[in-house]
């Protein structure tokens, strides 16, 4: 589908007297990060979106170029700094791969408990900022007072609370500490009455379901054309999910764990929960199911993180060993999509034969869930876009790279 | 009834020190009077409300707010605040309208604080009120409507696209709410059958259920009507589209700092409380309490100067309670539910407040014709309360006397 571009600075020259150029960002409350959307309206409608990215570009991928596979951790890390661990994860299962590297069960169960208490953390922030944008303080800072005590866990787990590099080539990089798994639980008890509070705030809140109603309706022959992923994708109706759908080097990273994957099928969601109620207004596919799937989301991630403690406690000793620096990569190529947060998060290795990669390649799940964003916002209020930006869940750390 | 000839104002009382030819200084000290006293009350209002919702906001999302700027509970914050926007540079955009930019918060700030002229703080000794007016509802509504231009100037003045679309919002949004607040208002002014505040407030004398929100229960949804006309009109959340931090930075507010910015700032807070005293005086019975404590304690002019006195200064914290409740309802309608689209908002102003107020003008109308006396006194009638309805026109409040106005002063 071929988008009609029109040159913003060459525009100006074509422009009609009743259409405005209007600049939001790069620094701006709401676009999420340093994004730059040019809006072309007429009064208050929009008519043009074009996003503007690159400056958070921080080139990543040419670093990678240069650094042993262990070493470029850290830079993903900083890609979706808001899960972290997921991003570690998603490199971590491309170089093995590669070295058909297995790790050990322990290590397995630590993965997906880490990678689930980071869900949630990201969809907290997605809730509170999407809360945010649309004008409701308070529940942004009860979500970051939850992420607070999920940071606070990881910290005791690896020392940092956003930019973590745990998870690593091989396993993990260190056990758990003692009476972590209590201070885990302790959480989860005190975090389910927190999201029937959200729920009451943001998901059933009359005003909010006014403004997400029917607003950035995205079809989902559209969504799959686009390359859109995770909950984008969900939310229109697609029932895909890497973590049971995906290919056997990522599935079988959750083999033995039991979860609903959160998209409406036969008109309903997963029931396994009393979760609020479809308001009649709203349009599949539309900004409210899109926040919607990802609180339902929420509470599988809780589901899946007792579950890993379950296996934790039961697994035998043994986080794995990390992959020595000096360890050559067998020539070849391997790609591999995980379920991030906010999408499918590809990683590309290509390797020479040496123990630096030729190649290190990612795909960004915010990038192309963006890329959707003018399609959304044409014949919408400028009051939409930053509720139709702010549904889809970008991060800027994770476009630019 | 006597009350008007019974208590000279102000300016009556200075002119008896002046000589005769300079009975207008009178006029001139006694507003200068009020003025002084009104904006000491808008003022601390401001400062106390800023520091209020940084503390009511806090604890609602599970912080504390300011602590450390004068003691524990950091009260000084607001005065650290005014001190620090006092001294920021003056920043004029390049593109702005030199005039334009600089007149617009004075605008808004006068004809918010002016709203304060016409409101009365006690009922006794002819009213606690800085200008008596039988015309008092109406002129808070439509000095209250003023405050608009002020904020077009700035949006326009600013030189900014952000800034015009926030001021043309609000232009729409405040203009048209206008209508709607002004029949609600209408509903009690037509119960008690004037608009003279003080007249309004006293006739609410004897007991909560003497207020006229319990009058009939059309009065009753008339104050949430009220409510959220008066919440619209006051740009607070959640109408406040034109501030929207999230899309517009801070809408026709946006290129303004330090002082200028702290104007438009003390203006929306005394607007809220200005508001809210309008709707204390006209739904919950203004300086008179739930129960005519008052009365029962003595604290009422047959019993001396010193009594009255103390009955309207508690009569005065009594309204300043109500109304400080309002505003308290306001903050917490801010921080609790996320704002409105514009479209949104007109729809509500025009397919929901302005019907419905209608409508419940028209059967309080009814119901006053029908039953005169209000909810309470169907049941027991009261022969003033009938009266008040078939009474002749009320006497109007007086000219200045003739001694004055002939120059020769003296009572």
């Amino acid at each position: 589908m071929v988008l009609e571009r029109v040159d913003p600075e060459l525009a100006e020259f074509d422009v009609h007297t009743d259409e405005l150029l209007v600049n939001m960002g790069p620094q701006h409350p709401s676009t999420h990060g340093v994004l730059r959307l040019v809006l072309r309206t007429d009064g208050e409608v929009v008519k043009e979106v074009i996003p503007h990215i690159g400056y958070l570009h921080r080139c990543a991928e040419k670093i990678g170029e240069n650094l042993a596979a262990r070493q470029w951790i850290p830079y993903t890390d900083r890609m979706d700094y808001l899960a972290g661990m997921n991003m570690n994860l998603g490199w971590a299962l491309t170089v093995e791969k590669l070295l058909g590297l297995e790790v050990p069960e322990r290590a397995r169960h630590l993965r997906v408990l880490i990678a689930e208490l980071n869900r949630i953390a990201s969809h907290l922030v997605a809730a509170g900022t999407y809360g945010l944008d649309l004008g409701s303080f308070t529940p942004f800072v009860h979500c970051f007072r939850e992420r607070e005590k999920i940071l606070d866990l990881f910290e005791r787990v690896c020392g940092a609370r956003l930019t973590y590099s745990y998870i690593t080539i091989g396993g993990v990089m260190a056990d758990l500490p003692r009476g972590w798994l209590d201070e885990c639980e302790a959480f989860l008890v005190s975090f389910e009455p927190v999201i029937d509070d959200l729920h009451a705030l943001l998901t059933s809140n009359a005003i909010l379901i006014h403004r997400t109603a029917g607003i950035g309706v995205l079809s989902p022959e559209m969504a799959v054309s686009y390359g859109c992923t995770g909950p984008v994708l969900r939310a229109s109706g697609v029932n895909w999910d890497l973590r049971r759908d995906g290919e056997p080097w990522c599935t079988r990273t959750y083999v033995g764990y039991k979860f609903e994957v959160i998209a409406e099928t036969d008109g309903r969601y997963p029931q396994d929960a009393p979760y609020p109620p479809v308001p009649s207004a709203v349009v599949l596919g539309d900004c409210w199911h899109r926040f919607y799937v990802r609180m339902l989301e929420v509470v599988q991630s809780v589901k899946l993180a007792r579950q890993a403690m379950d296996y934790y406690r039961k697994s035998p000793p043994g986080v794995g060993e990390p992959l020595r620096l000096v360890q050559k990569l067998p020539k070849g190529e391997a790609y591999l999509e995980t379920e991030a947060p906010k999408g499918q998060m590809g990683f590309m290795v290509v390797s020479d034969g040496t123990t630096v990669p030729w190649r290190a390649r990612a795909r960004s799940s915010s990038f192309c869930n963006l890329s959707v964003v003018s399609e959304l916002c044409r014949g919408c209020l400028i009051a939409d876009v930053p509720a139709i930006v702010g549904s889809l869940d970008i991060v800027l750390g994770e476009i630019d790279r | 009834m006597p009350e008007y000839h019974q208590y000279p104002s102000l300016a009556e009382f200075v002119s008896t020190f002046l000589p005769e030819s300079w009975g207008w200084l009178a006029y001139v000290l006694a507003a200068l009077v009020h003025v002084a006293l009104l904006l000491v009350l808008a003022l601390t209002v401001a400062a106390a409300s800023n520091w209020f919702e940084r503390k009511v906001s806090a604890r609602m999302q599970d912080r504390l707010g300011p602590t450390r700027v004068g003691g524990r509970f950091g009260w000084l914050q607001s005065v650290a605040d005014g001190i620090k926007l006092l001294t920021k540079e003056d920043l004029i955009p390049r593109e702005a309208d030199g005039l334009l930019f600089r007149l617009a918060p004075y605008l808004s700030f006068c004809a918010s604080f002016s709203i304060y002229l016409a409101l009365p703080f006690a009922g006794g000794a002819g009213g606690w009120v800085a200008q008596r007016l039988n015309i008092a509802v109406f002129f808070v509504l439509a000095v209250a409507g003023l405050e608009v231009f002020g904020v077009i100037l700035a949006g326009y003045g600013s030189g900014s696209k952000w800034s015009l679309f926030g001021a043309m919002r609000e232009a729409a949004q405040v203009v048209s709410y206008e209508v709607p607040l002004a029949l609600a208002a209408l509903i009690p002014v037509m119960v008690a059958g004037s608009m003279d505040l003080v007249r309004i407030g006293n006739l609410q004398k004897d007991g909560f259920w003497d207020w006229l929100i319990f009058h009939d229960p059309f009065t009753f949804l008339t104050f949430f009507v009220y409510l959220t006309c008066a919440v619209a009109s006051v740009n607070r959340a959640p109408f406040d589209l034109p501030e929207a931090e999230s899309e517009l930075v801070a809408g026709f507010m946006t290129e303004y700092s330090g002082f200028r910015w702290s104007l438009f700032f003390m203006a929306e807070y005394a607007s809220m409380f200005a508001v809210s005293v309008l709707a204390a005086i006209l739904f919950f019975g203004g300086w008179n309490g739930p129960l005519p404590l008052a009365e029962w304690l003595g604290l009422t002019q047959s019993h001396g100067g010193l009594a009255a006195y103390a009955g309207n200064f508690l009569g005065m914290c009594n309204l300043l309670a109500k109304s400080y409740l309002g505003v308290i309802v306001m903050m917490w309608l801010r921080w609790t539910l996320p704002r409105l689209r514009i479209d949104q908002v007109m729809t509500v102003c025009l397919k929901y407040c302005i019907p419905v107020a209608a409508a419940m003008l028209l059967g309080a109308m009814v119901w006053c014709y029908a039953l005169p006396g209000g909810l309470v006194r169907a049941v027991r009638p009261h022969p003033e309360a009938a009266a008040r309805w078939g009474a002749p026109p009320v006497d109007q409040p007086p000219h200045p006397p003739a001694a004055l106005a002939a120059g020769k002063g003296g009572r």
